[in-house]
């Protein structure tokens, strides 16, 4: 039995009033790769900025293990919105106050080989740099569990595969624990150890495959939907 | 080189100077509309202290922390776009202003006047300018990492709303000094003018700040000696230096970038 890092019960969130999250019950183990699935406005960003205590909680109880050392990701940063700060990616990555042999092992860890990324400015890089930075980033306080929110918004699908390739090796090698929110269905279908649907009508935890059923993605969505598999190699 | 001359300069160039490092921390659109409105706010203190004899700083800075106060409430509560509490301020500063001031002593409220400024003056501005430094050296990275992404600084253990109040309170004590240099209209400019030029010559934050604060400095000697020269308000050729050397950061932008 795997130790459990995270335990939520009965969890509710308003927003302006509103239920957003509703009775939602899920427990993470540690090793899972936990994908969150559902359509937009279902309160999948919601749920990570209250398991981060980002934003409070109505109800229910969120218990994090005492050793867990979270990393995030947020939603929606990408280098566009950063076209007029005047910052180099090394100086980005030092204010997280590490050292320059930190950084050159953590992009090591990111795939980047080329150390002249460093002494670009951050807003001119291209998408996928960007992303890789934003990981070493987010492993540069070495932490043993990720909340990524859709972090390949922006990428273009050879870019994206990267980035998911990169961070499944990242995670045998250093068992981390993995929340992942993302629409693309390979990807669980791929990667995800467990699948936390989430919509107005259901919340279910679920093995990949369940979740990818027609049947479940149409009660999800609240539309037919289907998964086709595909093979990349 | 005079008494009067060299006490002018030494309190231009250390408000000039930070003036500069804090308005290089304005990179967000959000941030860089704080300036305008302040100085614009600082109006009704400015001319109570002209129509009282007091310093005119003096007069100003409880009108800016106001004001301050006044926009860090309203924002958290309305959420409204800053654009437009930025411009019920402004018109509102203005206004009350020009209710009780006579236009005659309406030029130096507007363009400043250092000119005769005294020893006791320029210590005092000495020291609140070197405070206002540290105080923004010691929050800088924090301020950076929020322009990137609030939520970054958020999970970074930063707290938003605590180091926008700090900065903020900065930016009114520079604006308090400014007032004097160069007037309620061209304070804006004094904090805006040196990151905008430091922003089109380099794209490293290091060298970023650097130039921000030899700007800042810059503007100020060539106003003051200009107006030595010329005979016109140093304040205005200080906003003046400053808007030429920010045209020529822009044709040198594409040589440079």
């Amino acid at each position: 039995m795997k130790k459990v890092v995270l335990k939520v019960s009965d969890l509710q969130v308003k927003l302006n009033n509103e239920n957003v999250i509703n009775n939602l019950s899920f427990s993470v183990s540690r090793g899972d790769f936990l994908t969150i699935l559902g359509p937009n406005g279902s309160g999948k960003t919601v749920l990570f900025k209250s398991l981060l205590k980002l934003i409070p909680h109505q109800k229910g109880n969120i218990h994090w293990d005492k050793n867990v050392k979270i990393g995030y990701l947020p939603q929606g940063l990408t280098q566009l919105k950063l076209k007029n700060v005047p910052i180099l990616a090394k100086e980005f990555l030092l204010l997280k106050k590490i050292s320059l042999k930190k950084i050159h092992s953590l992009l090591r860890l990111v795939g980047i080989s080329d150390k002249d990324i460093l002494n670009k400015q951050l807003g001119n890089l291209s998408g996928g740099q960007f992303q890789r930075i934003l990981l070493a980033w987010t492993l540069a306080s070495d932490p043993n569990i990720l909340l990524f929110d859709e972090p390949t918004t922006g990428i273009d699908i050879q870019g994206e595969k990267n980035i998911y390739t990169l961070l499944r090796k990242m995670q045998k090698r250093k068992d981390l624990t993995v929340l992942l929110i993302t629409h693309d269905f390979n990807i669980i279908y791929k990667y995800s150890t467990n699948v936390l649907c989430l919509s107005k009508n259901i919340a279910c935890k679920t093995k990949p495959l369940n979740a990818l059923s027609s049947e479940n993605l149409e009660k999800l969505y609240g539309m037919p939907v289907k998964f086709y598999k595909h093979n990349h190699n | 080189m005079n008494d009067q001359l060299l006490s002018s300069l030494i309190s231009a160039i250390v408000v000039g100077g930070v003036a500069g490092y804090l308005g290089s921390l304005m990179i967000q659109k959000k941030m860089a509309l704080i300036a305008g409105p302040l100085g614009h706010l600082a109006f009704p203190g400015v001319a109570l202290a002209l129509l009282y004899g007091f310093d005119i700083s003096l007069g100003a800075f409880p009108f800016i922390i106001l004001g301050i106060l006044f926009i860090w409430i309203l924002e958290i509560k309305t959420k409204l776009p800053t654009e437009t509490l930025t411009a019920i301020v402004f018109a509102f500063g203005v206004s009350v202003a020009l209710i009780f001031l006579p236009l005659e002593e309406a030029e130096s409220a507007l363009a400043g006047n250092i000119a005769n400024i005294s020893w006791q003056n320029t210590i005092i501005t000495l020291l609140l300018s070197l405070i206002v430094f540290i105080i923004t050296k010691t929050i800088y990275d924090k301020i950076i990492l929020m322009n990137i992404s609030e939520d970054l600084a958020i999970i970074e253990g930063v707290k938003i709303k605590k180091y926008n109040l700090i900065y903020l309170l900065s930016v009114a004590t520079i604006v308090a000094l400014g007032v004097k240099l160069v007037g309620v209209l061209l304070t804006a400019a004094l904090v805006a003018l040196p990151a905008a030029t430091a922003r089109n010559l380099t794209i490293s934050l290091k060298n970023y700040s650097y130039l921000s604060i030899f700007f800042g400095v810059l503007s100020p000697i060539i106003g003051l000696l200009l107006s030595k020269i010329i005979a016109f308000p140093a304040g205005t050729l200080i906003i003046i230096s400053g808007s030429f050397l920010f045209l020529i950061s822009i044709f040198m932008k594409n040589k440079i970038l």
